[in-house]
């Protein structure tokens, strides 16, 4: 099986720029990365479909080894329809998170900042997260 | 009667889109999405006995054969996920129904909720029937869009933060999934499940490993198996208690079935099995330790479904008949036992304002009902006898002491101490939310009590409202299910048995797709 060069080089930097994004706090940027790795994902698959050939149509004169292979297109296309229904989704997602705190960041879970410090949170002690009490960035408020 | 096979796919779609033209109805958006999930569950009983007495049935889509054509195939195992998961849904459906009535549906977008829980419904039977890789990812995204749109319901700050963190999670999943398809296409050429079986058996072994700890991973985040479990007990706790029961009793063990799937017919090489068996170990022992430091039930519950699934994994990773049959067995009671302790937890929610166990109390005089429908799936869940989670255990040790070696004994060992583990987070709610006094709530010291760490953010008590008697009656129901399954153990038990044998080996399944040869060429 024989594989463009170009398009392996390709999908190797789009995970590598998908995967940095995802790991971001912004929702936006995984919305980026998510984006990206997706599209790296669909250059595999078809990466997968091996030499490229003439269009997978039966006619006169046109020998099945010449063809490309159409599985995996069709197998993008499917790919291709489920990320753009939730890319919409996550977009939707990240309005309604921007209208409710004005922000685009995700918190941590306060049970596990309360758990790092060591704290045991009992009955009656205010358990939500303080803002200085993460190892990462401040969150804006 | 293949025919019936499409029908449980058909059903919800249509059903869904029945619901949705119905959104000013809510009436009737009721009565729609009750008929399909209930035709489902007629079906899929139909379903059970049809493939235990007459053999599996193979759909070949549009009259396509396959490898050329998408094969639906439902053998023992899938049927059986079948009728439970159709009970389970049908069962959630009810509570929520009960619940929406009771709170006027202002919380929640309710033209909305009984579309995307069809779709769910969908989805899952989807992945059940799927006999091809790639249709079996799609089935897994439809289920997951949906519980995307479920759990984050209504949009309030908490759940949309919960939401995240799932949404991410599985996305990253799906595409691990969506790759590991890909370089299986590229290894073999196909992605029906029976050719893949035959040809994988020609790649060196090597490559083999490699794509299959890719599908692994993948499964593995979807079923929160242990060290891919982090995301569930944060995200499952903040949805609507319906939800949650859906989804602990359902969407983990469709992760479950597919790696039943990968590791009998894709992978039938042994290779994994004791790496597969330390993280059985890892997930049983890590889930029940972060049970019992918590205060919260519903949190709780969701650390007890980590743990348990460490149950399920080690049945699989012995890699023999008897264990696949108990896995079945311990999946089956495991889906019912899980989603009643949920829908309990809503219960005690409504009752007591609140699921935090230092602030519950006297629960048991104010209402003895919701005591006996706690207390019966908790015995059951902890594994005492007679209950169905007993017998589950007790067949899975005996598979494990049969294949002898020094680490299914070690696994023998922590499984019955993860089961006391279990027992005694379980019995904390009873004894503090049940049995201690009302009164006695304010400044009580307790061993108990000690170390557990409250949920954060919601230890504010919400208003106590009256229970409807339909959610009473879902959970109930839920109850007689888990209970028959104690009674009618012996012929059920036959059944996973005998759905275990079909999976020893993958030459039963190729047989089924492919019954005059020719998966090889």
């Amino acid at each position: 099986m024989s594989v463009s060069l170009v398009l392996v080089i390709v999908m190797a930097v789009l995970y590598a720029c998908g995967v940095y994004l995802m790991l971001e706090r912004s929702m936006t940027k995984v919305l980026l990365g998510f984006l990206l790795v997706g599209n790296a994902t669909n250059l595999l698959i078809i990466t997968m479909a091996g030499k490229a050939g003439l269009a997978p149509i039966v006619s006169e004169g046109v020998a099945p080894e010449e063809m490309t292979d159409p599985l995996p297109e069709a197998l993008i296309l499917t790919a291709i329809v489920i990320t753009f229904g939730v890319s919409a989704f996550l977009l939707a997602l990240i309005y309604r998170s921007w209208r409710l705190g004005k922000e685009d960041s995700l918190g941590d879970d306060a049970d596990d900042v309360a758990m790092r410090g060591g704290a045991v949170t009992m009955q009656g002690e205010d358990t939500d997260a303080l803002p200085g009490d993460t190892e990462f960035e401040e969150r804006p408020s | 009667m293949t025919a019936l096979v499409p029908l449980v796919v058909l059903i919800p779609l249509l059903g869904a889109a029945t619901a949705l033209t119905l959104g000013r109805r809510p009436r009737a958006q009721r009565i729609v999405t009750v008929l399909s999930l209930t035709v489902v569950l007629a079906i899929g009983a139909v379903l059970v006995w049809a493939v235990d007495t007459q053999g599996a049935l193979v759909m070949e889509v549009g009259g396509w054969a396959a490898p050329f054509g998408i094969v639906l195939v439902v053998d023992r195992l899938s049927a059986l996920m079948i009728v439970v998961s159709a009970l389970v849904l049908l069962a959630v459906l009810v509570f929520s129904i009960g619940q929406g009535l009771a709170d006027g549906d202002e919380e929640t977008p309710v033209s909305i909720y009984f579309p995307t829980y069809q779709i769910l419904a969908a989805g899952v039977f989807t992945a059940f029937v799927a006999g091809d890789l790639f249709n079996l990812y799609v089935g897994f995204e439809i289920l997951l869009v949906s519980s995307y749109v479920l759990i984050t319901l209504g949009g309030t700050e908490p759940r949309i933060r919960a939401g995240v963190t799932y949404i991410v999670v599985s996305l990253v999943s799906s595409m691990i999934f969506l790759a590991s398809i890909a370089m299986i296409y590229g290894a073999v050429g196909t992605v029906n499940i029976a050719q893949i079986s035959v040809r994988m058996a020609e790649i060196p072994v090597d490559v083999q490993i490699i794509l299959h700890i890719m599908l692994l991973v993948a499964f593995g985040i979807k079923a929160a198996v242990f060290p891919l479990s982090f995301w569930l007990p944060d995200s499952y706790p903040t949805a609507p208690a319906p939800v949650t029961a859906v989804f602990a009793g359902l969407l983990t063990k469709v992760g479950v079935y597919a790696i039943i799937r990968t590791e009998t017919v894709i992978f039938p090489g042994t290779e994994l099995n004791p790496a597969l068996m330390i993280v059985a170990l890892l997930t049983m022992v890590v889930g029940v330790l972060g049970a019992v430091s918590q205060a919260d039930i519903k949190r709780m519950l969701s650390f007890t479904l980590v743990s348990h699934i460490g149950y399920m994994i080690l049945g699989v990773s012995l890699g023999s008949a008897i264990g696949t049959a108990a896995a079945i067995y311990y999946i089956v009671h495991h889906i019912i036992v899980q989603t009643t302790l949920f829908l309990a937890a809503g219960l005690i929610e409504r009752q007591g304002g609140t699921t935090s166990i230092t602030k519950l109390g006297g629960l048991l005089k104010a209402s003895p009902v919701i005591a006996v429908l706690f207390f019966i799936p908790a015995l059951n869940l902890g594994g005492i006898p007679p209950f169905s989670g007993f017998i589950g255990k007790v067949a899975l040790f005996q598979a494990s002491a049969e294949q002898g070696t020094a680490l299914a004994f070690v696994l023998i060992g922590a499984g019955a101490l993860v089961s006391l583990l279990t027992l005694y987070a379980l019995i904390r709610v009873w004894n503090m939310a049940f049995w201690r006094p009302a009164e006695d709530v304010e400044g009580y010291e307790s061993t108990m009590l000690d170390n557990v760490s409250e949920a954060p953010g919601r230890t504010a008590v919400k208003e106590k409202r009256a229970i409807p008697r339909l959610m009473t009656a879902a959970t109930a129901g839920m109850v007689a299910a888990s209970v028959a399954l104690t009674v009618f153990a012996g012929p059920l038990y036959d059944v996973s048995a005998r759905a275990g044998d079909n999976l020893e080996g993958p030459g039963q399944y190729v047989e089924l797709v492919f019954p005059n040869g020719g998966a090889d060429d």
